[in-house]
């Protein structure tokens, strides 16, 4: 039973499912905590971007936000690579570079979020 | 049933041409969706990263920012990207209200498809406006 299983397959559980579901809530309600900071602001300046971002809590709902939507772009990336990519090795190969990538996103936005502290 | 008794099968055709078969309205909406994330995905997050980087740099660095994004390949750029998620978006919302077994039949799925796929470029429309 084991023999037939596939190393790059979406691991026959339900999780991703549910994180491709929550990660969209989470994402769904921090597009309308923007939509409300937008219209609470009246548009964006610089003044009122900084001042956005100088709150530790706006800086953590963005963290949360962006490994939300990394996690879920993982979710559907591999879906699109388990329907078009048939031979085992170019799929790992392109999965674990879409991997690479996610993770330096990750760092990016953590460079973005506290690095100029 | 025995094997025997089945009807004789209709012809069928032995291939699936994916450009021979005209779409259902849900299916249309579904690709879109894919090809909406995959958009989002390859040009969205990065250049999501690299606007707050700048925008939050210095003074000039947002001043830039805001100059090379009136670019019209900038502009265009962000007008693809955002209908890709208005589309996500809404597709999205009728994937999770689906998940509760709200509107599954099919008049209502076909409904609420071609709803998603309007909104969609309703508020693309304006943010067309908004740009230009």
């Amino acid at each position: 039973m084991t023999r037939n299983r596939i190393v790059v397959g979406a691991h026959y559980g339900w999780r991703d499912w549910l994180v491709q579901r929550i990660s969209a809530v989470v994402m769904a309600l921090y597009t309308l905590l923007i939509l409300g900071l937008l219209l609470w602001f009246g548009g964006l300046d610089y003044d009122a971007w900084k001042a956005t971002f100088a709150s530790e809590p706006f800086r953590l709902a963005t963290f949360v936000f962006m490994l939300s939507l990394l996690w879920h772009a993982w979710v559907g990336v591999r879906n699109i690579a388990m329907d078009y990519i048939k031979p085992v090795s170019l799929r790992l190969t392109f999965e674990v570079a879409v991997i690479a990538l996610l993770v330096g996103y990750t760092g990016w936005t953590i460079q973005v979020l506290w690095g100029g502290i | 049933m025995a094997a025997l008794d089945r009807p004789v099968a209709k012809p069928r055709p032995v291939y699936l041409n994916l450009f021979a078969i005209r779409q259902p309205l849900p299916a249309i909406v579904s690709i879109l969706h894919r090809i909406s994330g995959a958009l989002l995905f390859l040009i969205g997050i990065p250049l999501l990263l690299w606007v707050v980087q700048r925008a939050l740099a210095s003074p000039d660095a947002w001043a830039q920012m805001r100059t090379a994004l009136g670019h019209p390949v900038a502009k265009l750029t962000l007008l693809v990207l955002a209908w890709a998620y208005f589309h996500h978006f809404l597709a999205g919302i009728r994937h999770l209200v689906m998940d509760l077994h709200i509107g599954m039949d099919l008049p209502a799925a076909r409904r609420s498809g071609a709803f998603v796929l309007v909104l969609a470029v309703v508020l693309t429309l304006a943010v067309a406006v908004k740009l230009w």
